[in-house]
């Protein structure tokens, strides 16, 4: 090892700190780098998280209404629906009046969508076996006629499709809510409450009369 | 001349380095606890609305379905929110003189919409669709809680990436029968195990597990 001068090893001493710390700085340098641009490309990302595209209900500034969402033109018909049943679609038959029979065969998968159906947009105030107690009712709304009245019970498919799609009444319109197929299901699941109310012993299949004991 | 720095600043070098590295890893972890705190992800914060509208109330006391405001959940990537007159098919009649019920009244005869505040906000780079979700069998309570039981709503979950992948990836954990989707207290039945249920119902829905971690399934 050569021999230094005494300046030469004081100047090193200090020189030797700074050096032994130097590859640290750089790495430490590059992290502080790197979680910069990291915070900083963080702080872009409201771009892609709200996009300059519209989505269901949201507000827009371009139409005079401020509702992204447009309503549709007089006479639009939906796509698939131009050669659809009238008489599904309306319940009223050729000659203008209320279909008297259901324009669907009577499965028991609809007559179960018809209670489903029924139990959701229906049974809070009809309650759910139509005698129109629902808790609705019981909060003080108008009170419905019971299903299993003389008149209702005469009357057509047609008549509760009207009144599900039309409202009557303090009822309200609800074809909004529910689709044509859904309103003959709840229709027919009406009958089916009907005839449950009035049925005798001799309506229910033998085998299953035990179940009832 | 004496040496500059004494043995000690050997010590204070590394305790330097030690805390540089210390005071780095102290600032990622404050912001990613900052990024998962509900000051960020809002879980369990309730947001004002324009009417402070109780799901406890309608949905556990009286008893209505979440189908009967939400009508497309079934059928459409949007769940629905009710328009005034979906509010007006009983308020009409009912507390029609509270001030709180005000708005909807406006509302429906002026034919403005109300302005909710958007409670579960999606980044639009995710795509949801809840239809397919209620049809494949995951409940509403899988991802917004127990609505029926607030009287505010409330998030109750992040909906970050990893927490949608939970489920992306093992949904048999998650998925129920389509019959008990809007059942909010739904259980399985005592002694049935849910995790092969789960895995019964992933083939008999025809869910494509593999497919479900896809980038394209909710980036597209």
């Amino acid at each position: 090892m050569p021999k230094r001068s005494e300046s030469e090893r004081n100047v090193s001493a200090a020189e030797q700190f700074t050096a032994a710390l130097r590859p640290y700085w750089r790495w430490t340098g590059r992290a502080l780098a790197l979680t910069g641009i990291g915070l900083l490309a963080g702080g872009c990302h409201l771009d892609m998280w709200n996009q300059p595209k519209q989505r269901p209900l949201s507000k827009s500034e371009f139409f005079e209404d401020g509702a992204a969402a447009r309503p549709l033109e007089d006479g639009v018909v939906p796509f698939g629906y131009a050669d659809r049943d009238q008489v599904i679609e309306t319940g009223v038959t050729a000659d203008g009046q209320p279909a008297m029979e259901f324009p669907m065969e009577l499965s028991a998968e609809v007559l179960e969508r018809g209670r489903e159906r029924f139990n959701i947009y229906c049974a809070m105030c009809h309650d759910q076996t139509g005698t129109g107690q629902g808790i609705i009712v019981q909060r003080g709304f108008t009170e419905p006629p019971s299903f299993h009245e003389p008149r209702l019970r005469e009357a057509t498919p047609g008549h509760f499709f009207d009144v599900i799609t039309n409202g009557v009444g303090d009822m309200y319109p609800q074809r909004s809510r529910v689709v044509p197929e859904d309103r003959w299901a709840i229709a027919a699941y009406i009958r089916v409450l009907q005839l449950s109310q009035h049925a005798t012993i001799d309506d229910v299949p033998e085998d299953a009369r035990e179940e009832l004991e | 001349m004496p040496q500059i720095f004494p043995k000690t600043a050997n010590m204070l070098a590394h305790m330097s380095i030690v805390g540089a590295v210390l005071a780095f890893v102290i600032f990622v972890s404050v912001l990613a606890i900052i990024y998962r705190s509900p000051y960020v992800t809002q879980v369990n914060v309730v947001r004002e609305q324009p009417i402070p509208f109780s799901h406890q109330h309608h949905v556990e006391q009286l008893g209505i379905d979440c189908r009967y405001c939400h009508d497309t959940v079934e059928t459409s990537g949007f769940a629905g929110m009710p328009s005034s007159e979906t509010c007006m098919t009983c308020h009409s009649q009912i507390w029609t003189d509270q001030p709180m019920l005000q708005p909807v009244v406006q509302s429906y005869e002026n034919e403005q919409p109300i302005e909710w505040i958007r409670v579960h906000d999606l980044p639009d780079f995710a795509y949801f669709d809840h239809s397919i979700h209620v049809q494949k069998g995951i409940s509403c309570v899988e991802c917004h809680g127990r609505v029926d039981q607030m009287p505010l709503v409330r998030k109750t979950e992040t909906l970050h990436m990893s927490w949608c992948l939970e489920c992306h990836r093992t949904p048999e954990e998650f998925i129920r029968p389509r019959e008990h989707v809007f059942t909010m207290d739904w259980t399985p039945e005592p002694g049935e195990d849910r995790y092969a249920m789960g895995e019964a119902l992933v083939q008999e829905y025809n869910i494509r597990k593999e497919q479900l971690t896809n980038c394209s399934i909710c980036h597209r």
